[in-house]
């Protein structure tokens, strides 16, 4: 199963066929894998990488820090819960040190992630405060650098 | 006018640029082909070899080293070759770096041969021994390998050609272009071949990381083939390290010794930035070279799968980066065939005929390449066949 996920994390349109001739795994038990994986939720989902910043639509990414107090009973996750259903949310993870939560909050405009952020993020209760920091370049994303290296000079040896 | 075909080295005029000139040629006028005719990995260096390359241009040593190179980087050498292949070498004595693997081959036939010695280089193999035994007014005998012993020398084919001039035997193994390997086994049938005469065993063990299944043997970890032994090895293939030139050779003391003389002479010291990146490499690379094996290994399996399910016939490769494939039996040699394919599919691929006698009816294929390369040659190459099994 191992090694049929790294496949699949490092291209996920890599096909059963091609992930079976890989690992030396029949195609069936491929597909297999791969369905049980999605149904235990191993598998989240498929997705791709876009650079929007090669595009000309607008997109904004913010990383925000929130400071919470913990409730009763539910402890984090009832407010994660809180933040994460919001659409705009792409990323939340609970943290060790100064603050608790990190949000990576998307949206067209510095604008309308600041509002997000004042309008419905802040004021949920138990947030006791927020410090935004916006993204401004994004250089690496899931082990994949999004800077085009230029290639080396091309060559015609024989090794 | 010079006329310089009287002034030059019959020796050097007596070498021939590639036995497959003309496949370059066009190659060369085709920049947009897919090339799987490359031998090299296609990763980068490791970041973290890399910067130690870096950091010692940061610190100014841009000096040269000693003419066998950093004593902490033999010493780093002597390390890894007991952890890795328990094999057993004096940093002091027994080993020295060199300008890649080529070089460390190179020196070992240049210090060993005296003019009309003969040399036993086993084929299909890479190009260079032939050539570099000729420079030596040494003779090459080739002695052709076969699929069905998967590429193996055998002791029969071995004892077949010694002759009291044979001064050196080529161990091209884990090989370049076919895949194959020695086990122990193999080797030991060679050692009671060798075991009365003075041959000496030249070990080019450049692949000797990638093998898939089981685990790199080297003619120097038998006993009684120690002591008659030279182990080349280099940076390039394990580390993703071509282009930095690192490689190094270890033997017997007397032999290095005397090497050691024409590396002094002729290099001076292997380069010092490169010294260093490879000091890292072995101090913390162990890592990269599983994560790339693993890599090579899934391409492997890809790419022979492809091969067969097309129809050809191929050893499965066991060490290095490279497939084999029968194509031979379609009215074409390899060279036609290789450059038709190029021609009409725009995807390179390396005739067998370059790799000495026996290559002829096969083609090599460089599966060190992205799995988008791979699916495309293979698509086009499967595409090919199709329409000369029809005739076209």
């Amino acid at each position: 199963m191992k090694d049929i996920l790294k496949l699949l994390e490092e291209d996920s349109r890599y096909t059963p066929a091609q992930i079976a001739a890989m690992t030396g795994k029949n195609e069936e038990y491929v597909r297999e894998t791969v369905k049980r994986c999605e149904e235990e939720h191993i598998i989240n989902g498929y997705t791709a990488l876009v650079d929007w910043d090669r595009t000309s639509e607008e997109a904004v990414t913010a990383f925000i820090e929130v400071k919470i107090t913990p409730q009763r009973d539910d402890g984090y996750d009832r407010i994660a819960r809180r933040i994460y259903q919001y659409d705009e949310v792409e990323s939340l993870y609970l943290m060790s040190g100064s603050f608790d939560f990190s949000v990576i909050v998307s949206g067209k405009s510095l604008r309308e992630v600041s509002r997000f952020v004042a309008e419905k993020l802040a004021p949920i209760e138990g947030v006791t405060g927020t410090a935004t920091h916006f993204i401004m370049k994004r250089y690496k994303d899931k082990h994949r650098a999004f800077i085009v290296e230029p290639e080396q000079e091309e060559r015609t040896l024989f090794v | 006018m010079m006329d310089y075909e009287k002034i030059l080295s019959k020796n050097v005029r007596s070498l021939q640029p590639s036995g497959i000139r003309k496949f370059f040629d066009i190659l060369d006028t085709m920049k947009d082909a897919i090339s799987l005719g490359i031998g090299e990995p296609d990763f980068v260096t490791p970041w973290h070899i890399r910067e130690a390359g870096i950091y010692s241009l940061e610190q100014g040593f841009t000096k040269y080293t000693s003419n066998a190179g950093l004593i902490r980087l033999r010493r780093e050498v002597s390390l890894y070759l007991n952890r890795r292949f328990d094999l057993k070498y004096r940093p002091e004595s027994q080993i020295f770096i060199t300008v890649g693997g080529s070089e460390a081959i190179d020196l070992c036939i240049r210090t060993m041969l005296d003019p009309g010695d003969e040399v036993i280089i086993p084929v299909p193999s890479f190009v260079c021994y032939g050539p570099l035994v000729t420079m030596a007014d040494g003779v090459p005998v080739y002695v052709e390998t076969k699929a069905e012993n998967e590429f193996r020398l055998t002791p029969e084919e071995l004892r077949a050609v010694i002759t009291p001039r044979t001064k050196l035997l080529v161990l091209p193994y884990p090989n370049n272009p076919t895949g194959g390997i020695m086990e122990r086994a193999d080797l030991e049938a060679l050692a009671e071949v060798l075991r009365d005469t003075d041959i000496t065993v030249l070990s080019d063990e450049i692949y000797a990381e990638l093998t898939y299944g089981q685990k790199h043997v080297s003619p120097a970890n038998l006993p009684e083939l120690y002591d008659r032994t030279l182990v080349v090895n280099g940076f390039s293939k394990s580390y993703a390290m071509t282009g930095w030139r690192m490689g190094y050779v270890c033997g017997p003391e007397a032999v290095i010794r005397q090497m050691l003389k024409i590396h002094q002479y002729g290099i001076m010291s292997a380069p010092t930035t490169s010294q260093y990146a490879a000091v890292e490499a072995l101090r913390s690379g162990d890592g990269d070279i599983e994560m790339m094996r693993d890599s090579y290994d899934k391409r492997r399996r890809l790419m022979l799968k492809g091969l067969r399910d097309m129809g050809l016939s191929c050893f499965e490769p066991r060490g290095a980066f490279y497939m084999f494939p029968q194509i031979g039996g379609f009215g074409l040699t390899s060279e036609e065939f290789c450059t038709e394919f190029l021609r009409e599919e725009r995807v390179a691929i390396i005739p067998g005929s370059a790799f000495g006698p026996g290559g002829e009816g096969y083609a090599r294929i460089c599966y060190a390449s992205s799995v988008e390369n791979i699916e495309t040659a293979l698509s086009r190459l499967g595409g090919f066949l199709d329409r000369l099994r029809a005739g076209r």
